[in-house]
């Protein structure tokens, strides 16, 4: 099997699924008073430990959440709500994740002014657009850290300076499901003060995700309850999760970020040296992250090149797979300017670093001979 | 309070002197319908069969469960109490209470099926209504317009009593069972499942047949073709449904055929497979959802083409139908949600861009020959998957 479907979801590593029998017998509620408690509180305050180190912020502004859409509404619908009486503008791009876009609809619906922000030619966020929407009454500003179709890494840490001379009041929150553990990100430096990170993209538990609240940061709580985690998440916490989530926190310190762009390299050239008429949605390189391909094969409808590669064990995926149930073109790739044919052509390769070069060879030689197939018999 | 379940049949009463069988029939689907939900006692008098449930808590579901069986046309839960006209009253009054609110006009109607009993219908209905008329608050009368019956049955071994408005409307049709089997030939779309579900409401067990075209369609438009299958199981009980590998047979068309050919020459080897899989598994006729003129292969013309190549009768009930009385049908059965996912089916794949709406039989035979048609369907049939699919109910 050659899984090239890493921005989907991850395999869990053997140490998360180790850490994860431990914690099975480690089943005690942290709310506990007894010894039981105390050892499923430590799992947790070792895995804030964990998780903060990537951040390289402080352990206790981080709370465990149940992914990345979690993350993402708390973060949105709690911030906006908290703050509503400072103004009722927030500001988000054209080319975030449904888990941003839906919640910033429906603050829409609710009576807030937004503003979506386009994107270049290669899917980098329009600084200047951005400069010209912020407004004084702007609270809330939600950017994602790198793009889940295209894997273009927006310039986060440019927004906190632009809207602290003209939206002093503005909270910056940052979408980083994608890049988390694999792209440089420096949070408190960048004057980020809400940021999203989800465990299965880096080889832990579907399940599992965290927010990052900074000090002072107002929002108000979406899931209320028994008060857990500064009340701020309540509900008895997922200690089996979250010992996932820590070992596999653990285990991207040792990301191979260069190994995997290598990986992305040999695939892009490889299809442009042998297969014609593809287009490469791509940014340009200091913009591109390394674990993220996106081609079109022009000519062919994408959906049927994924199972031709199925038929070889390699999978991949079209546009991204949260809307794979809906028969709608992907609104990415049609904000940053791709055509319709280039859309309905579109396949998504994402790695890791269990790919070999080898697994590249191969799927570049499934590639040649699968466009080739379905070019000749499908008509467009 | 005992509760019993009241079914009525329709057409089976006039089968004279078959009527027992179809009759035993009938109760073994109702026996196998609810076999994952409770035991159940059943009786039949009098051209209705009276099922009691062991659990009286389940009687709601075992209604509901009912009425999707073919042959019964109606479902009634209804009370069971002494044949004692004191009692029907008082019963009556207590069992039909919520449905004889303020305002509401009801009537009474009585039926004596016992002779003996010391009341005619007439009397019954005069007692009870005059009773409920006593002891409802604003409630009136009225047997032209009336909002609520209530219905009393006088039987051999106890009257019972329903609120008529409560009524399940069954599917009505035949039992399956007594009418043989036939092959479906089950696409992803809206049409066949219609087709499928008025052939098998006519007594006729189901067989049914799908042509995948993987990689071309997705293993979800596999997924969906089961779905499918498992909604026609809710009236059916389960269906066998046999997938064949198609891709190879579309490819060598592809290959070898003139692209407006393609959609007839696919259709003919499908009937032709289907009729194959049919004999094996003792079908005695294949089902499909064609429609006249509904798309360029469902012209006259082009059904004279595909059903040339098979012997046994096709039966095509929406042949007449629009596609408006079709998706009204699609979402009585409940299929039309699942119908409309968006995985393609094989037919749409490899649809040429103008396909031939008035084919010559001789023009598409010649196209065909260049064709190792044999051979395709051989290898075809080898390859063919048998899933058997449960209904998707608990």
């Amino acid at each position: 099997m050659i899984y090239l479907d890493n921005a989907s979801t991850t395999k869990p590593s053997s140490g998360v699924i180790d850490a994860i029998s431990d914690a099975l017998n480690n089943f005690g509620n942290p709310s506990s008073m007894h010894r039981l408690g105390i050892d499923a509180e430590n799992i947790i305050k070792k895995a804030k430990e964990n998780a903060s180190k990537i951040l390289s912020v402080s352990p206790n502004n981080i709370y465990f959440t149940s992914g990345g859409t979690e993350s993402n509404n708390t973060a949105i619908f709690g911030a906006c709500h908290a703050n509503i009486k400072k103004g009722k503008h927030i500001i988000t791009s054209k080319i975030e994740h449904p888990s941003v876009l839906t919640p910033f609809k429906m603050l829409e619906e609710e009576g807030f002014e937004v503003s979506y922000i386009g994107t270049d030619e290669n899917g980098i966020l329009d600084l200047e657009e951005f400069e010209n929407e912020l407004r004084e009454d702007t609270i809330f500003v939600s950017i994602m850290l790198v793009n889940n179709e295209t894997g273009a890494i927006m310039p986060v840490d440019k927004l906190k300076p632009i809207m602290k001379k003209k939206s002093p009041k503005a909270l910056l929150h940052i979408d980083a499901v994608q890049g988390f553990g694999k792209v440089l990100l420096k949070p408190k430096q960048w004057g980020v003060d809400l940021l999203s990170a989800s465990g299965h993209k880096i080889h832990a538990i579907k399940g599992t995700g965290l927010l990052y609240i900074n000090d002072n940061v107002l929002i108000k709580p979406f899931i209320c309850g028994g008060g857990q985690q500064k009340n701020m998440r309540s509900g008895t916490e997922n200690v089996v999760g979250i010992s996932a989530f820590s070992k596999a926190c653990e285990e991207i310190c040792n990301y191979n970020a260069e190994y995997v762009r290598n990986l992305r390299e040999k695939l892009k050239n490889g299809i442009l040296e042998n297969i014609d008429r593809v287009k490469i949605n791509e940014a340009v390189s200091e913009y591109q992250a390394g674990h993220i391909l996106n081609v079109s094969f022009l000519g062919l409808r994408s959906e049927i090149l994924l199972h031709s590669l199925e038929m070889h064990q390699i999978y991949v995926s079209t546009g991204s797979a949260c809307s794979t149930n809906k028969p709608m073109p992907s609104h990415v790739l049609s904000a940053i300017g791709c055509s319709a044919e280039e859309i309905d052509s579109a396949i998504r390769f994402s790695f890791s670093e269990d790919i070999t070069d080898e697994d590249i060879d191969k799927t570049i030689e499934a590639l040649i001979k699968e466009v080739a197939t379905i070019r000749k018999y499908v008509r467009k | 309070m005992k509760e019993i379940i009241l079914v009525k049949y329709g057409e089976i009463i006039l089968k004279g002197g078959n009527r027992s069988r179809f009759e035993n029939v009938l109760m073994d689907n109702i026996r196998n319908a609810v076999k994952n939900i409770d035991n159940i006692k059943m009786n039949i008098m009098q051209a209705t069969i009276y099922v009691e449930p062991d659990d009286p808590e389940k009687i709601d579901l075992i209604c509901e469960r009912l009425a999707l069986v073919f042959g019964i046309v109606s479902v009634t839960k209804a009370g069971v109490v002494e044949k004692d006209i004191e009692k029907i009253k008082e019963f009556a009054y207590e069992y039909c209470k919520n449905d004889l609110l303020p305002g509401k006009k009801f009537k009474v109607e009585a039926k004596r099926a016992d002779k003996k009993f010391p009341y005619n219908s007439m009397e019954i209905g005069q007692e009870v209504g005059g009773y409920l008329d006593d002891v409802c608050e604003g409630i009136t009368c009225d047997v032209h317009n009336p909002d609520v019956t209530v219905k009393v049955e006088i039987r051999d071994y106890a009257a019972y009593v329903y609120c008529v408005e409560n009524k399940l409307i069954g599917q009505g049709g035949m039992p399956i069972g007594t009418g043989s089997k036939a092959t479906l030939l089950l696409s992803g779309g809206i049409d066949s499942p219609v087709a499928g579900h008025m052939i098998a409401k006519r007594g006729v067990e189901i067989d049914a047949i799908n042509f995948f075209s993987f990689p071309y369609t997705s293993e979800r438009a596999k997924e969906k073709v089961v779905e499918l299958a498992s909604i026609l199981a809710r009236y059916t009980s389960k269906i066998n449904l046999y997938i064949v590998p198609f891709t190879e047979i579309q490819l060598a068309i592809r290959d070898n055929c003139p692209e407006e050919h393609m959609t007839l020459i696919m259709r003919r080897f499908m009937m032709k497979i289907s009729e194959k899989i049919a004999i094996k598994n003792k079908s005695i006729a294949l089902i499909t959802g064609e429609s006249v003129g509904q798309v360029a292969s469902q012209t006259l013309a082009a059904l004279n083409v595909t059903n040339s190549v098979v012997d046994m009768p096709v039966l095509r009930p929406l042949i007449g139908m629009d596609k408006r009385e079709i998706i009204d049908r699609s979402r009585e059965i409940g299929a039309f949600e699942t119908s409309i996912l968006p995985y393609e089916d094989c037919c749409t794949v490899f649809t040429p861009k103008h396909p031939t709406t008035n084919p010559k039989l001789h023009t598409i035979i010649k196209s065909e020959s260049k064709l190792d048609v044999d051979a395709l369907i051989e290898k075809a049939i080898e390859g063919v998957e048998k899933i058997t699919v449960y209904p998707n109910l608990i």
